[in-house]
């Protein structure tokens, strides 16, 4: 099985158009074999562009393709915007690729989603989406570095460095079952937690790889989920041990965060969870191919 | 993008938030008119985007107009932590009944917006955070509700503001809010935020962080444009659209991605070498891109070998080794360059370098073979 995708995931591009990022990666995950049944451009609804037919709205698109899941990759002052007419459409998988959109309206959008519906799932923004390897892949991931069959779910808060994970793993020949970029911005639609449980539930999935990063608290609450709540192994890097220190200004983060923030106390709080913590990428795939063989 | 305090308290200013009166001044002659104008006493406070100043002898009080140039000219160059002091604020000094503090910022794991007051404000607050974090009352809004003067008024009153500041305090702290919000800030903070003897309350320091993503919609935000304390490395950098930050080693590093750069400088470190530099050409980079960042590397003199770490997914690896070859034919790159390239059209990439392969320009198969490789080279 696969988390939060499958074969089954119907993908419609939002904002496609003959030039947009949306169609050169959704060409490619159409070709990868994701079922890409449309895209939506209020100027362009009715025509077709390189085989994919476009639709005014979301809500169109949905009703005449029965559409599950959108791909979001519009510049950043209509994203927050797109996010929230997938929502109304009833699109229940949201993947939102788009970097830079303003904090204030990425809090705005969450909070209608959790409050307004709660049936919709947000990945990202600015994250490179999900594959499940052999099924479904939304997003910038190239297909070709993923291997189908599992057994290891990967969650990633960076982008290039899913990719780097995902590529560890298949390079020793070792599957995955889904891998899901969640972004490193600071209001992500879904995060570490979300992942690490439908990993955790997902019968397929007998291993789980983490690729963290320094800032937020997120790592940390991850290592209090994986130390309470999950019964399968965690491998884990945490990218920026020697990352330059922030200039920093005032108060507020140090007093919400106390010593949480850098690589070293997230690793610790991993470490501590009982996670094999490496200090890269090539270990932390190492550590998972053998976590992998151990299980037999 | 960080503001000085003087920026800050303009930025407050267009908000309703009082403040104290006062000026800018980068000359001993201005700071005399600036005081004249604000009235004596006077406080004269250097303006750096780092924090302790007070403790650096970087914010003095002077009663009069020669007290004004004996402290100008005294902080006016200061090097407070590195940062040298070419602008001065100088306002009316406030007497003081009580210090204050109060914020807007985002709460990361709940996802809302989160106000802390506390009526122990001043130099001590983080101190106060964690010896007695009951001081501080956090208020968690709802950003589709937003802070109304009704909260407002109950925050005030559970964070034990003295009652004479406190229907003041609610009035500023929703105005403080729209500026945090409206005024696209991850950060708005006041410390102290000050009672006076007269019982007026306003802000007497001001420490803004703008959200660099909202500046589209922000024309106004140009004139807070700042680049008098960069790196000149960085300063070429950014006028490339690079997000680059310089270091002090020897290995020159391109990567796309910042988790991927970071942990390219990981791996380097790993390899016993120092990184001259973060450099992440962000998603998407084109062979433009691609070629101005080994300019900017190629600028600095410490470098001694170029490590580029390319991951490809939304960036196109062809992409990437067209602006390899259209650098090297536009630049004499003075350190060896060795590469490491997988991902989207990887394959394509890797076949248009192939013809151009030499000690100068090297390829290696994995991350790590690639970082041991330049950290070699930079210590040959």
């Amino acid at each position: 099985m696969s988390i939060f995708v499958d074969e089954t995931t119907k993908v419609v591009i939002q904002g496609i158009s003959p030039t947009s990022q949306g169609l050169f990666h959704g060409l490619r995950n159409k070709a990868y074999g994701t079922k890409v049944v449309g895209g939506t451009n209020p100027k362009r609804g009715g025509e077709t562009i390189e085989g994919i037919a476009v639709y005014a709205s979301v809500a169109e698109a949905v009703k005449e393709t029965g559409a599950t899941a959108s791909f979001i990759s519009v510049p950043p002052r209509g994203a927050a915007d797109a996010i929230i007419e997938a929502a109304e459409a009833g699109i229940a998988l949201i993947v939102c690729i788009t970097e830079g959109i303003p904090a204030q309206d990425e809090a705005l959008a969450y909070n209608r989603l959790v409050q307004e519906f709660p049936g919709t799932r947000l990945l990202g923004p600015n994250c490179p989406g999900i594959i499940s390897p052999g099924k479904c892949n939304i997003g910038i991931t190239s297909g070709d570095i993923a291997l189908a069959g599992g057994p290891v779910g990967i969650v990633s808060r960076s982008g290039t460095l899913t990719y780097q994970a995902l590529h560890e793993l298949s390079q020793q020949g070792i599957g995955q079952t889904t891998c899901v970029g969640i972004g490193g911005d600071p209001v992500p639609g879904t995060n570490f937690i979300d992942c690490l449980a439908a990993f955790e539930a997902d019968p397929e999935t007998k291993a789980v790889m983490m690729i963290g990063e320094i800032g937020g608290s997120e790592e940390e609450r991850a290592a209090e989920f994986i130390a309470t709540s999950m019964s399968k192994p965690v491998a884990a890097y945490v990218a920026g041990v020697t990352a330059p220190p922030g200039r920093k200004m005032g108060h507020a983060g140090a007093i919400i965060s106390g010593s949480q923030g850098t690589a070293q106390a997230k690793m610790d709080a991993l470490n501590a969870a009982g996670v094999a913590v490496a200090q890269n990428p090539t270990e932390c795939g190492e550590k998972m191919v053998a976590i992998v063989k151990g299980l037999g | 993008m960080d503001l000085y305090e003087y920026q800050g308290k303009q930025y407050f200013a267009r908000f309703g938030i009082p403040i104290s009166p006062g000026g800018v001044a980068d000359t001993v002659d201005e700071a005399v008119s600036q005081a004249d104008a604000a009235g004596y006493p006077v406080v004269v406070k250097a303006q750096v985007k780092v924090g302790g100043r007070g403790k650096a002898g970087g914010v003095k009080l002077a009663a009069d107009a020669d007290e004004v140039r004996l402290h100008a000219g005294n902080i006016l160059g200061l090097d407070i932590k590195g940062h040298v002091v070419k602008r001065l604020w100088v306002e009316h000094a406030s007497d003081i009944t009580k210090e204050y503090y109060a914020s807007f910022t985002l709460d990361r794991p709940s996802k809302v917006h989160l106000g802390m007051l506390s009526a122990e404000g001043g130099v001590e607050i983080e101190e106060v955070a964690v010896t007695n974090p009951d001081a501080i009352a956090m208020l968690q809004i709802d950003p589709i509700v937003g802070l109304t003067e009704e909260a407002a008024r109950a925050w005030v009153d559970r964070a034990e503001l003295d009652p004479e500041a406190r229907e003041q305090a609610a009035t500023l702290l929703v105005r403080l809010y729209h500026c945090y919000v409206e005024g696209d800030c991850d950060l708005a903070e006041i410390n102290p935020l000050i009672l006076t003897p007269a019982g007026k309350v306003h802000a007497l320091d001001a420490k803004v962080t703008l959200d660099e993503n909202a500046s589209y919609r922000h024309p106004e935000w140009e004139e807070f444009a700042d680049d008098s304390d960069v790196d000149p490395r960085e300063k070429m950098a950014k006028e490339k659209g690079l997000n680059y930050i310089g270091l002090s080693g020897t290995v020159g590093i391109i990567a796309n991605g910042a988790g991927l750069a970071m942990s390219t400088l990981d791996v380097v470190t790993q390899a016993g070498g120092e990184a001259a530099n973060f450099l992440d050409i962000g998603g998407g980079a084109n062979a433009d891109v691609m070629a101005a960042a080994l300019e900017v590397i190629n600028a600095d003199p410490a470098v001694r070998s170029i490590l580029v770490n390319i991951f490809g997914g939304i960036t196109r690896v062809d992409e990437v080794a067209n602006g390899i070859i259209e650098a090297i034919s536009r630049v004499k790159l003075r350190s060896p360059v060795v590469m490491r390239l997988d991902g989207t059209n990887a394959t394509e990439g890797r076949a248009l370098l192939a013809d151009h392969l030499s000690d100068r320009l090297i390829a290696e198969p994995t991350m790590l073979d690639a970082a041991r490789h330049a950290v070699a080279l930079a210590q040959a």
